[in-house]
């Protein structure tokens, strides 16, 4: 069998033994080598701005980690040093098990990056530039493959088009066909929906979804927090270039959210009972709202306690809501820490 | 290696010149073929031989030099700047690609499309002088090996050059002049001493007569000396491309 059929018929096996090798590991639950690893990295610019420091990161196989952070945070730095588009100062970073530096070619092969900006050729058609993209990472010819791409992607009937006479969306939407076009096993989505409307947003999130079912890991950066909590597995936030925390998702919101306890009283109160002094209780302005906030981790004995000493005090309440933080609430609480 | 992602990149610019073939061809024969007309056709009947030959026909090698050199380095800084320019170079740069195979692609389509034009420029000065080839593999050779150094050249300025500006700058205020001063219109011979010896520090000297000599066996300085100072050239672009690729000048941060 000569070298190009074996390597389409690779190409063809690769994302069955992607599914396969995420289904395994999530249900095993054994370690196994993460798809990206950052270990110590560290980016010093040349006008001597640190941007990232001491980096270290595992993003497990079939996962959709969120890296959150606040402009300038050093997210898309992170990216790009792992995709080989800015040089790293110091540190080792993996991807795929390959080097990025020493291994680049292996490495590379295994990323799909879609950026920030709409960064497209203007003049070519949706179909060239996406089968360019393929061709540049060293794949086979597949029209079979762009087909399929581009009309997940709902961009077949577009596909004779220049992408200048492509809306905005559409441009989008040409980025991440030209990242999917070589079978990637790690995709990079740098702010994918940043100005996108409400029906390509959820249009992406499914074929993120699609694309986890089929064994890709996905990295998202985002400034949407509902979006990584939508679809996020585990968060990473990154503030002037320090990681402060990853962790699962809902371990994450369970662990540093908070829960509120809303009663709207019958009559109003000029202020907060002196029985209910000790508590974490707030009243609103016009006082027919006492607000408890609790820890989502704590035991529940304070809510019981309150409505006893309530009931006690004869106040009377006509509603009771609960609610519990967002993410993006828990995440405006890490990066103003 | 990765030839997928070579034949992509010259693929895509040779695409390029398809889509602007008004701008990329027809442009440079047009202007050229003026130069036939005017010091050709007609001031050159009024002009003596040089060196036997004719004056419409002493100055085609020159004038396909001038258009060869102009192309080669536009084709090339245009090719490998406007990515940077409109950012798509993210994807060259995340792609499995060597320093190499980049060059292969950018170069090798840019040095193709001058190729292209220096042949078309000949036939089409067919129209206007009449001339001969004497040695027509080394005509052939000069081509293609000046079309590549001069494609490097203009990859390189494509890297170094921030703006539309400086694209501009090389071509026009540096590689024209010397063209022009580098024998185009003349043999050095016909120049005072001192500006013989001047002139030898040009580059474009060695690549126009020995570009000559493969047309009429004619030429100001030794051909062997012409090869030597075109390979010379090409050595000297080469290991700046290298340098750029090993530090990642204006292309990594």
């Amino acid at each position: 069998m000569g070298i190009i059929a074996a390597k389409a018929k690779l190409s063809k096996t690769a994302p069955v033994m992607r599914k396969y090798r995420a289904l395994i590991h999530r249900q095993q639950d054994t370690p196994v080598q993460p798809d990206i690893s950052v270990k110590h990295l560290n980016k010093v610019y040349a006008d001597g701005f640190s941007a990232l420091k001491d980096i270290n990161l595992d993003i497990k196989p079939g996962e959709i980690f969120a890296l959150l952070g606040p402009n300038g945070a050093g997210k898309t730095t992170l990216i790009s040093i792992i995709c080989g588009i800015v040089n790293l100062s110091d540190g080792e970073v993996k991807a795929a098990g390959y080097d990025i530096v020493k291994d680049y070619r292996r490495a590379r092969e295994s990323i799909g990056l879609v950026p920030q900006e709409l960064n497209t050729d203007s003049f070519e058609t949706v179909w060239d530039a996406v089968s360019f993209s393929r061709g540049l990472f060293g794949k086979p010819p597949a029209p079979d493959h762009i087909e399929k791409v581009l009309k997940d992607l709902s961009l077949w009937d577009k596909r004779n088009n220049r992408i200048m006479s492509l809306s905005g969306g559409m441009k989008r939407r040409v980025m991440i066909a030209k990242a999917l076009s070589h079978e990637p096993r790690i995709l990079f989505l740098d702010e994918p929906t940043a100005g996108v409307d409400v029906e390509l947003r959820r249009d992406m999130w499914e074929m993120v979804r699609k694309l986890r079912a089929n064994g890709v890991t996905i990295i998202l950066t985002t400034h949407y927090i509902e979006e990584a909590e939508e679809m996020a597995d585990r968060i990473g936030v990154i503030r002037e270039g320090e990681i402060i925390l990853v962790e699962d998702k809902t371990r994450l919101m369970s662990k540093l959210g908070k829960k509120e306890l809303r009663l709207h009283l019958q009559n109003p109160l000029d202020k907060i009972p002196g029985q209910l002094a000790l508590e974490p209780v707030d009243l609103s302005e016009d006082g027919y709202e006492l607000i408890y906030t609790f820890d989502s981790q704590q035991e529940q004995a304070g809510v019981a306690r309150l409505l006893r000493t309530l009931g006690e005090m004869g106040i009377e309440f006509r509603d009771i809501q609960t609610r519990e933080s967002s993410l993006e609430e828990i995440f405006v609480g890490l990066v103003n820490e | 290696m990765n030839l997928y992602g070579v034949r992509a990149i010259y693929k895509f610019e040779m695409a390029r010149m398809r889509r602007t073939l008004m701008q990329s061809v027809a442009s440079p024969v047009i202007s050229t073929s003026l130069y036939f007309v005017v010091f050709g056709s007609a001031i050159g009947s009024r002009m003596g031989d040089i060196d036997n030959i004719s004056y419409g026909a002493y100055i085609i090698p020159g004038l396909v030099m001038l258009s060869l050199l102009m192309q080669s380095i536009s084709n090339a800084s245009f090719g490998i700047y406007m990515p940077k320019f409109s950012g798509t170079i993210y994807e060259v740069l995340s792609a499995p690609v060597s320093y190499v195979e980049v060059v292969l692609g950018y170069v090798g389509a840019a040095a193709t499309k001058s190729v292209i034009l220096g042949i078309i420029i000949l036939i089409t000065a067919k129209l206007f002088v009449d001339y001969d080839v004497l040695h027509p593999f080394w005509m052939f050779a000069f081509l293609v090996l000046t079309a590549i150094t001069f494609s490097l050249f203009g990859f390189i300025i494509g890297i170094w050059a921030d703006g539309f500006e400086k694209l501009q700058i090389v071509p026009l205020m540096i590689v024209t002049p010397l063209v022009f001063l580098g024998g185009t219109f003349y043999s050095i011979d016909m120049l005072p001493e001192v500006w013989q010896t001047i002139s030898l520090f040009n580059p474009v000297v060695y690549l126009i007569s020995g570009f000559r000599w493969a047309f009429y066996g004619v030429s100001d300085v030794h051909v062997g000396i012409s090869v030597g100072m075109t390979l010379l050239f090409l050595t000297a672009c080469m290991v700046a491309v290298w340098w750029i690729f090993k530090t990642g000048y204006r292309l990594r941060s």
